[in-house]
């Protein structure tokens, strides 16, 4: 296990050596998507402005307050709760969110599946778990909402965020095949039968 | 009892608040209990992340989770209790309005069919307002739960049928939760519902899932079904945030109606460990703030 800082955005060999069970912490940049955003882009045919290549995605949509613009707040939105929603609902974004936009990392919470594990060998991207419900802690390491895009779609738009030391996260599935969950829902599957015979259900 | 509508009003509205920033101490306490109990290094770093984050949303007043739900209000009307009912589900809805306009918070409600977002957290038949009554003289209860949709994905419903028994309730509460995994943010509260109609029986997984740790069914065959189903749902490994660990639920909660001779409903909901309540009871006294 070892502990990487990223500064954002990242190379492929950045994400090549990446491995499940990694600490990762990054730094500079952070584009906040989700449901919505990717519906909008992917099957609406929306484009963004933002350039995302070789940047890190979080499936969010954050509790914001508008103010007046200022060099605190370029757009005119303080961040006031960031958090993380669940994954699993986004999972045939991943692909084309790193082939058409060079996404390198996808930050969220429940992970991805066998789709997005493909994806991430065969283009260079991990998913990397952060602790779902845990808002308030990851609010202190976002500094500011420096520019949003698609913001007809609020909360779901597409933020831009300053972040600071945002992490130690961990990387739970990676470029070659590893997959946390994947460990875990094997394991699991194989406790089913003990678990059933322990109520005395009979098999 | 006369109920002032105003009141009730600026209630409902510091009720979602107050909900979305204090988790119950029931619930603080399952921390404590999972974390002791709990063997694996990785699950223990998880915990640990996530009572950290109930201590910085203390200290910096701010939400726990970004996640401001589907807001739910159980009102529970005592005996003498001088309320026009109308105009206190009107109250409530505009209480819950204006905690999203005036905080702000983040409103998750859209139209199922169009998406569009009216930044009220509200819509049809939202907030969901559920009214009940109790013997209790002079009193008016109001719970607000904020229900988290990662964990509300995680419902299900199946009509089993007689032959299946008991059996096929526990094949079936253990099987979602295998399914559901790190999806609803483990450790959770899995609420079961047995019996009743189709309807009643998420109803009353949904009683269940939301009600305080430490409880237990009130039937004492559907109370041990609590204990055997929690022990085997944390034998599975399926750890917090689905990670792996011992820590899979706080509990198993049942809940139950009487049922159909043909019929044999199993439903379940969960919490997840964002497991958020807040509740306020009016009485001549006054109004007591709650979980």
């Amino acid at each position: 296990m070892t502990d990487h800082d990223l500064r954002m955005p990242c190379s492929e060999a950045d994400v090549r050596k990446l491995r499940i069970g990694d600490h990762v912490t990054l730094q500079g940049t952070l584009f906040g998507i989700r449901d919505a955003t990717q519906i909008h882009m992917f099957d609406k045919g929306r484009n963004t402005r933002f350039d995302l290549n070789g940047h890190a995605v979080i499936h969010t949509a954050p509790n914001v307050r508008k103010v007046e613009p200022s060099e605190q707040f370029p757009v005119g939105y303080a961040p006031l709760c960031v958090g993380t929603t669940t994954s699993a609902r986004m999972e045939r974004f991943t692909r084309p969110l790193m082939k058409q936009y060079g996404v390198r990392i996808i930050i969220g919470k429940g992970g991805l599946g066998d789709e997005s594990l493909k994806a991430f060998a065969d283009l260079g991207g991990v998913y990397v778990a952060i602790i779902g419900g845990t808002a308030a802690l990851e609010t202190t390491w976002i500094e500011t909402i420096e520019d949003v895009d698609l913001d007809d779609l609020n909360p779901e738009s597409l933020w831009k965020f300053r972040i600071r030391n945002f992490g130690p996260l961990r990387v739970a599935m990676d470029s070659h095949g590893g997959s946390l969950y994947d460990t875990v829902r094997r394991d699991a599957a194989g406790r089913r039968a003990a678990a059933l015979a322990s109520m005395g259900v009979r098999g | 009892m006369i109920v002032d509508l105003a009141v009730a009003e600026e209630t409902a509205k510091l009720l979602y608040i107050r909900a979305l920033k204090l988790l119950p101490d029931d619930v603080k306490e399952g921390f404590a209990r999972l974390d002791a109990g709990e063997s694996d290094a990785t699950a223990k770093d998880v915990l640990a992340t996530m009572i950290r984050n109930i201590d910085v949303a203390e200290k910096t007043d701010n939400l726990l989770c970004q996640d401001t739900g589907i807001p739910i209000y159980n009102v529970t009307i005592g005996r003498n209790v001088d309320v026009d009912g109308f105009a206190l589900k009107e109250a409530i809805r505009r209480g819950c309005a204006r905690a999203t306009k005036e905080y702000p918070l983040r409103s998750s409600i859209v139209h199922p069919l169009t998406r569009v977002n009216e930044h009220t957290s509200c819509g049809r038949r939202v907030p969901v307002i559920n009214i009940d009554f109790s013997d209790t003289e002079d009193e008016l209860l109001i719970e607000m739960i904020p229900k988290g949709s990662g964990s509300e994905n995680g419902s299900f419903l199946k009509m089993c049928i007689p032959a299946e028994g008991v059996d096929g309730i526990k094949v079936f509460v253990i099987d979602k939760v295998l399914e559901a995994g790190g999806r609803v943010c483990p450790p959770t509260i899995v609420g079961v519902g047995v019996g009743g109609t189709a309807d009643l029986c998420v109803h009353l997984a949904k009683i269940a899932a939301t009600r305080p740790l430490g409880t237990s069914c009130d039937d004492p065959d559907g109370a041990r079904l609590e204990e055997e189903l929690t022990t085997a749902v944390n034998s599975l490994g399926v750890g917090p945030q689905g990670l792996g660990g011992d820590s899979t639920a706080f509990a198993v909660h049942v809940e139950m109606a009487a049922t159909h001779i043909t019929m044999n409903p199993v439903a379940v909901n969960i919490q997840c460990h964002s497991a958020r309540r807040a509740s306020a009871t009016f009485t001549p006294d006054g109004i007591e703030l709650g979980f």
